[in-house]
């Protein structure tokens, strides 16, 4: 394995972990990657179907074996549901996410949930408005509980709106009516995905694939939306800050606490309890300097954007982390949490703690979390952690150097904030053509990309071609360790980006948070479409993921598309085995939604694609190429 | 088990672009030259291969040279060009091993993937029941294995 680290990826600090962990003789994903070719060709293509057991069936891509499964489903077809669950399992995963936050928003509303409170009362103020709420003569909490039932409605909601789809232009809303694809509920359609792919239901890929889009959209524009905003009003909207980014950030003289999973809500208390002056002694008492928490994946951007707590890096970080022999804590909550680490921790003094009721993996020391007792669970758990420290075996401690600087932060409220209130400023900056357009670049890491090779030679290419990139994800934490988060970055950008970023000192790259904040840029481009007059399909814009791999990004880019914004896919995604599928993705959506899918992983033509997109929408609003 | 990868490696390998994103986009899908037999009698599935016989029977009835057979190595290969599609081959193969490409009228058959360090099949199966190795070295291990149990006291009749 050691041998060619330098093909795992372009990040040196994780060519150094990949190094270590050969010579320890410790496996990460990247071998297991390696011991899995090669992958199913059945499952690669996906036709093969598991929703009965008449299954498993599988379609011979090829034409000589079988082209329909025992109930006489085709390849279209198969490949149609199961696209179908990947997004049902997305939306899922972003709306449980955002269920879990509103219920500790009203857990505080009602003074259940010690420890949370109402940290940003403007953005209450304003949801209160959005959904009718009378703020006169009453106490932010009871706003705030009036607010929770109301956002708790839109999970079980049967006939819709989703009230946040009303934030979309209404052009792209009557495109949405008009076929049909308006959300009714976020927890309906998700149930519906799985009602429609059981066997005998739903058996036509167009109608299937128009579920899909409304179901991402109640995502896009619920679940993820809900989330984002809900937190912001717990923990403030993220503004301007510095921080910076990448393993190196972990300290060879303090206890470290990771931070990683999805969700701020515990996580926010793990980053009080340990800034407590007794902590903070007790630390000292176990013979460390202090107490660092650093973050990783979704919950490390959480904390950074409002926080400036460091990043310690991108998915395929995680077990590397533990690696470097000096963690004492990995705290998870949900989401893309590798069950690798419960034996990787077992290998090391690090303690790989679970939090989240509905998220147990081999090897952990379960400390459940509870609204009611936040900080009294998030002081046991940083407690736990300095009591680790005298564990620490020095001589295996192995922190690469590298770290970076990054200047992060830019909710939609922030970036509108620095243009004065108005899209107006970057809207004339695009139509001057000092800058061409704007690109959505988010997602995860996959061992089928080089690490972080796809995300950065994507954004790179993008900035040099005055595309202004705003990144969520794993994506921005690949570009704030690239450096690409520091207003100097300007200098790789093209003249016209450049001087934009220069005058306003902001990086040519915008972070905009974790991958529910994805509904951020979504809240962006509609404020823009809506400034002109336009739908978000006609904007210079297009989105690319060039390194993903969750069910979540195909429910992202599903709404992406829904929404009206071109993307681009790094990976194949698994529907290749069907021709029906792959056209309506990559042209049919076009005439439905105005937009589609194109699959590039090569990062120089996907942005040259990117870029082709952005020309032809700028021809489309009568700008100059 | 019967998960057919090495079906689909096999196709794979014998296609224009030798992947599997690009096979299934070939206008003329790409063919096969391995079988998973299911045998329902012992519900297993065998997978089934051209033996590349020492003695080939196809190679000697073919009437256009079609089929040859390497001095050395034995592998038996097709020239597509030369075969005129009579199916005498088909007739006379022990195993059944000599397939039909439908588009070009002619036979197909294993090559033991001339592009490639070790034919497509053996790399893609994922339990290891397709290996690829001479009859010696293969003996070789086997006796080793049998050697090794005779040693520990195992009785002949465990032996397989």
């Amino acid at each position: 394995m050691g041998k060619n680290v330098q093909d795992k990826s372009i990040d040196p600090a994780t060519r150094a972990m990949l190094l270590e962990a050969d010579r320890a003789g410790i496996e990460t994903a990247w071998d297991r990657f390696e011991k899995q070719q090669p992958q199913c060709g059945f499952g690669m293509l996906g036709v093969c179907c598991r929703n009965c057991n008449m299954g498993p069936c599988r379609i011979d891509p090829f034409g000589e074996g079988p082209d329909r499964g025992v109930c006489g489903a085709t390849a279209d077809i198969i490949v149609a549901r199961n696209l179908l669950r990947m997004i049902a399992a997305g939306a899922a995963a972003h709306s449980d996410h955002a269920r879990d936050a509103v219920m500790t928003f009203k857990e505080m509303a009602e003074g259940k949930a010690r420890g949370y409170q109402i940290k940003d009362g403007a953005k209450l103020a304003s949801l209160a408005t959005e959904y009718g709420i009378s703020t006169e003569d009453r106490s932010p909490e009871e706003v705030a509980l009036d607010l929770a039932n109301l956002l708790l409605s839109e999970f079980g909601k049967q006939t819709g709106p989703i009230q946040f789809t009303r934030r979309a232009p209404a052009k792209r809303q009557k495109v949405w009516e008009a076929a049909g694809i308006e959300p009714r509920g976020i927890d309906r359609e998700i149930v519906e995905c799985m009602h429609r792919t059981h066997i005998g239901v739903d058996n036509d890929p167009v109608h299937l694939l128009l579920h899909g889009l409304r179901t991402s959209i109640a995502d896009g524009w619920g679940g993820s939306m809900i989330a984002t905003d809900v937190q912001d009003v717990l923990f403030g909207t993220p503004t301007p800050t510095t921080s910076e980014s990448n393993l190196g950030v972990l300290k060879a003289d303090e206890v470290n606490i990771i931070v990683h999973g999805h969700e701020p809500i515990l996580s926010e208390m793990i980053v009080a309890a340990a800034e407590e002056p007794e902590m903070i002694a007790l630390a000292e008492k176990m013979g460390a300097k202090g107490i660092s928490v650093a973050g990783i994946c979704c919950t490390g951007n959480e904390v950074l954007m409002r926080h400036g707590v460091p990043t310690a890096g991108n998915f395929l970080q995680q077990e590397l982390a533990v690696i470097t022999g000096a963690v004492e804590a990995m705290v998870v909550d949900v989401q893309c949490v590798m069950p690798a680490l419960g034996n990787l921790a077992g290998c090391y003094h690090t303690k790989f703690i679970s939090t989240s009721p509905k998220a147990e993996f081999p090897g952990t020391l379960r400390m459940e979390f509870r609204e009611d007792e936040a900080l009294e669970i998030a002081e046991d758990i940083v407690r736990v952690a300095v009591e680790n420290y005298p564990n620490r075996d020095r001589a295996r401690v192995n922190i690469p150097k590298e770290k970076t600087g990054c200047m992060v932060g830019f909710s939609a409220e922030a970036i509108l904030g620095a243009l004065g209130g108005t899209p107006k400023p970057l809207i004339d900056a695009i139509v001057s053509g000092s800058v061409r357009g704007v690109g959505a670049v988010v997602g995860c890491n996959n061992p089928k990309v080089q690490h972080d090779f796809g995300h950065i030679n994507l954004v790179r290419e993008l900035i040099k071609n005055d595309v202004l990139v705003v990144t969520t994800g794993c994506n921005a934490i690949a570009c704030a360790k690239a450096g690409l988060l520091q207003p100097e970055a300007a200098k790789e950008a093209g003249p016209g980006l450049q001087a934009v970023c220069e005058a306003l000192a902001v990086p040519p790259v915008l972070h905009m948070g974790s991958c529910v904040d994805i509904s951020r840029i979504l809240v962006l481009a509609a404020a823009i479409a809506d400034h002109l007059g336009v739908d978000i399909s006609d904007l210079p814009a297009a989105g690319a993921a060039p390194e993903w791999m969750s069910e979540k990004a195909v429910s992202i880019g599903a709404y992406v598309i829904a929404s009206g914004v071109y993307t681009v896919l790094g990976t194949v995604p698994p529907v290749l085995g069907s021709p029906e599928v792959t056209e309506v993705l990559t042209k049919g959506t076009e005439g439905v939604v105005g937009a589609s899918f194109a699959v590039e992983p090569d990062p120089f033509k996907a942005a040259k694609l990117m870029i082709e997109k952005i020309a032809e929408k700028r021809a489309g609003l009568g700008l100059g190429a | 088990m019967g998960c057919r990868s090495c079906e689909i490696a096999c196709a794979v390998e014998h296609s224009r672009s030798k992947s599997l994103f690009g096979a299934v986009a070939e206008k003329s899908p790409p063919k096969k030259r391995i079988y998973v037999e299911f045998v329902p009698e012992c519900a297993i599935s065998v997978p089934m291969v051209c033996h590349h016989c020492e003695d080939a029977s196809c190679v000697s009835v073919c009437p256009t040279g079609a089929l040859r057979q390497d001095g050395i190595v034995r592998v038996v290969t097709h020239d597509i060009e030369a075969c005129i599609g009579c199916w005498t081959c088909t007739s006379v193969c022990s195993y059944g091993m000599i397939g039909r490409n439908r588009d070009l009228r002619v036979a197909i058959k294993c090559d033991w993937c001339p592009d490639r360090e070790g034919p497509a099949c053996v790399s893609a199966c994922p339990t290891g029941a397709l290996v690829y190795k001479e009859v010696d070295e293969f003996s070789g291990s086997k006796r080793a294995v049998a050697a090794l149990k005779l040693a520990q006291g195992v009785s002949a009749a465990e032996i397989r």
